[in-house]
């Protein structure tokens, strides 16, 4: 009998190529995402070497953080992100990749194409030159982020050269209570062990509150982690996940789906295994969350106020508290649902799948945006969007005063026209509020797609289940 | 990739916490599709005013440590983004070994596969090692990789601990891509296996 291993264990031990006297390990790496920002240095590497990409059939491209979410008929207008897309697209012809072009309505955001194609699939190690690519854990995969160098040895070599990560589980028992979202859940996970409470670990995520989420849950979940330090997020794979990948283009078909997901339902933890570290939460205890700082750790409920520095004893903590709440322009004890806000955003690798979109509806129909309030709801892809649209959630949205997109990741990280002006305040569906993160000067709080939604409605941060 | 052996600097301090990627290099730069030229706008948001003139209260713009190659900072620095961008501005502007409490996991690796040092040391180090780097140009520290020691201004000796493997690719400045062609019989073995046990 082998020992116990957990999920993680199960997936590094079945990609070792090669494993060095010092414990480092040659690991293969079955799926590779590329998108414009971290890859044309890349690319150039392969160019000046002479090298060739190992295994273009494992390889997928898409633009989406430079593309405009407006019309797109006129091209990019912005210079530099118009060459950085077009070297994408340049590459892609030059090394044989597939590439889902701007105009491709399977075009979006690389987190969200990635699974909808069945690209991303169970027990599968999947690498992204971006570091929310911890959203594909959702489905039991080992999915990480990497630096530009990486991508250029992945292109390569089609492996990477890694340690271990020590084994950490975050239990949330009990049922989510009504109106408590996956978003509210993981913010409350890094609310706990902050923003570094995951260096060095690939997390596992188990107990009730989890395993009742959706895909698209799971999805906000994971890519959340690495805002918790963690470059791996996972849950194991089940019948939620086999339902929602089962005749997606890329999944695999016929006799080899019925022996895939025979492999797959062995993708959990053992009986036994040992972590490095738990964490146990319990789902009652969860209310809906919103951050008043700049790290995602700096989070409370909507309930809550704006926290006190001079309560902070740490005087490392207490000297970034004081940086935080002059660059937000906030008062120590003033009640979140005071805070007003200038622009409301909804979409991201986060927050911008179809469950995000009916949720955030939900809230917008038959209300109207408050006054002096911008309101953006951008999916996650041109199919999500089309989706949306035979719904009729874009004439919810519409009539409603916000404004209907096209797919990409717009004002989470403000690369194309999408930004916050200087001293703007946003709710956002995105996951991170550092400074400058959606345009120099912007002020970023952190919710869940209703949450934007309905502080859009009211103009300031809200509680859903306050409004009328 | 540049090799790294031991260098001589003033250590410029800069003494936060969660020092996050967008504060090393905001997203609007990192349109470019080249390594190089990121310096000019490392720490863009803290170390210029709206106009874009210098603010002196920035550690890098003082005469003192504006040609500074280590800098001393807080816990988690790097944390955030996948961007090497964060590496190559730091590189750009002339830094070429950052010491902290710890570091954010992906910025860690990025950094030593540009040739950058990162050194973490436990807080009583740290401590020391931020109160000679403020106290300017006349505290220099020499950081010597292949003795894993750092040497401060008044000849105190701090010792560090680094992964053999990163210390040997960073003396001997190795290209990792050149080094796991050379193991290409297994990766070819290896793809065999994984198509006959998972041929989806």
């Amino acid at each position: 009998m082998s020992e116990a291993k957990t999920l993680y264990d199960k997936i590094w031990d079945a990609h070792i190529v090669d494993e060095q006297d010092d414990g480092t390990c040659l690991v293969y790496i079955d799926r590779h995402l590329v998108h414009e920002v971290t890859s044309p240095q890349a690319f150039e590497g392969l160019r000046n070497s002479g090298r060739k990409v190992r295994r273009t059939d494992l390889t997928l491209a898409v633009a989406d953080h430079n593309v405009p979410t407006t019309d797109r008929s006129a091209g990019i207008e912005d210079e530099e992100s118009r060459i950085q897309v077009e070297a994408l697209e340049k590459n892609c012809a030059e090394f044989d990749v597939e590439l889902y072009s701007m105009d491709d309505i399977r075009q979006g955001i690389c987190h969200v194409v990635g699974p909808e194609q069945g690209f991303t699939l169970p027990g599968t190690t999947l690498v992204c030159g971006d570091s929310h690519t911890a959203t594909h854990g959702a489905f039991g995969s080992m999915s990480f982020g990497i630096g530009t160098s990486e991508v250029e040895h992945v292109l390569a070599t089609q492996t990477l050269l890694l340690t271990k990560c020590r084994n950490m589980r975050v239990t949330v028992n009990g049922a989510l209570p009504l109106g408590i979202t996956a978003k509210d859940l993981i913010l409350a996970v890094i609310g706990k062990i902050g923003t570094a409470g995951g260096t060095g670990a690939a997390i596992e995520f188990a107990g009730e509150a989890f395993q009742s989420l959706s895909m698209e849950g799971r999805m906000t979940v994971c890519n959340m982690t690495i805002e918790g330090g963690a470059r791996v997020g996972m849950f194991a794979p089940d019948e939620t996940t086999f339902e929602y990948l089962k005749g997606r283009p890329k999944s695999p078909k016929g006799g080899a789906w019925e022996m895939a997901v025979e492999y797959w339902k062995t993708l959990k933890t053992d009986e036994g295994a040992v972590f490095d570290e738990e964490i146990v939460m319990q789902a009652a205890d969860i209310k809906p969350q919103v951050t008043w700082g700049t790290s995602p750790e700096d989070v409370t409920t909507i309930d809550g106020q704006v926290p006190n520095p001079a309560d902070e004893s740490d005087e490392n903590r207490r000297n970034k508290m004081e940086r935080s709440l002059e660059y937000m322009d906030l008062e120590a004890g003033t009640p979140m649902k005071d805070i007003k806000i200038d622009t409301a955003f909804i979409g991201s690798c986060t927050n911008s799948r179809l469950e995000d979109m009916r949720a955030a509806a939900a809230v917008a129909k038959g209300r109207k945006v408050a006054d002096g309030v911008r309101a953006l709801v951008v999916p996650g892809s041109g199919l999500i969007k089309e989706l949306a649209e035979q719904e009729g959630l874009d004439q919810i949205f519409i009539e409603a005063g916000f404004e209907w997109r096209e797919a990409g990741c717009s004002m989470c990280l403000a690369m194309n026209a999408d930004k916050l002006a200087p001293g703007e305040r946003s709710a956002s569906t995105s996951n991170r509020n550092f400074e400058g993160r959606q345009g120099p000067g912007g002020r970023t709080h952190l919710v869940s797609p209703a949450m934007a939604a309905a502080a859009a409605i009211t103009g300031h941060l809200t509680d859903v289940s306050d409004l009328d | 990739m540049e090799k790294f052996d031991k260098i001589t600097s003033v250590a410029a301090p800069l003494p936060l916490i969660n020092v996050d990627t967008d504060m090393i290099i905001p997203a609007r730069f990192l349109k470019t599709i080249k390594r190089t030229g990121l310096g000019a706008d490392l720490f863009s948001t803290l170390r210029f005013n709206e106009d874009g003139s210098d603010r002196e209260d920035f550690v890098l713009n003082m005469p003192a440590y504006k040609d500074a190659e280590v800098l001393v900072t807080g816990e988690n620095f790097g944390c955030g983004s996948s961007r090497e961008h964060a590496p190559w501005a730091l590189m750009d502007f002339g830094i070429k070994c950052v010491i902290a409490p710890s570091f954010a996991d992906i910025f860690y690796n990025n950094s030593f596969k540009n040739g950058m040092l990162l050194i973490k040391l436990p807080p009583e180090d740290m401590d020391k090692l931020m109160d000679d780097a403020e106290r300017g140009a006349n505290a220099t520290v020499t950081v010597d990789l292949e003795a894993q020691e750092i040497t401060g201004p008044d000849g105190g000796l701090i010792k560090f601990e680094i992964d053999a493997f990163k210390k040997h690719c960073l003396l001997n400045g190795l290209d990792d891509i050149g080094l796991t062609l050379q193991k290409n019989d297994k990766i070819d073995d290896y793809e065999e296996r994984q198509k006959a046990a998972q041929p989806w």
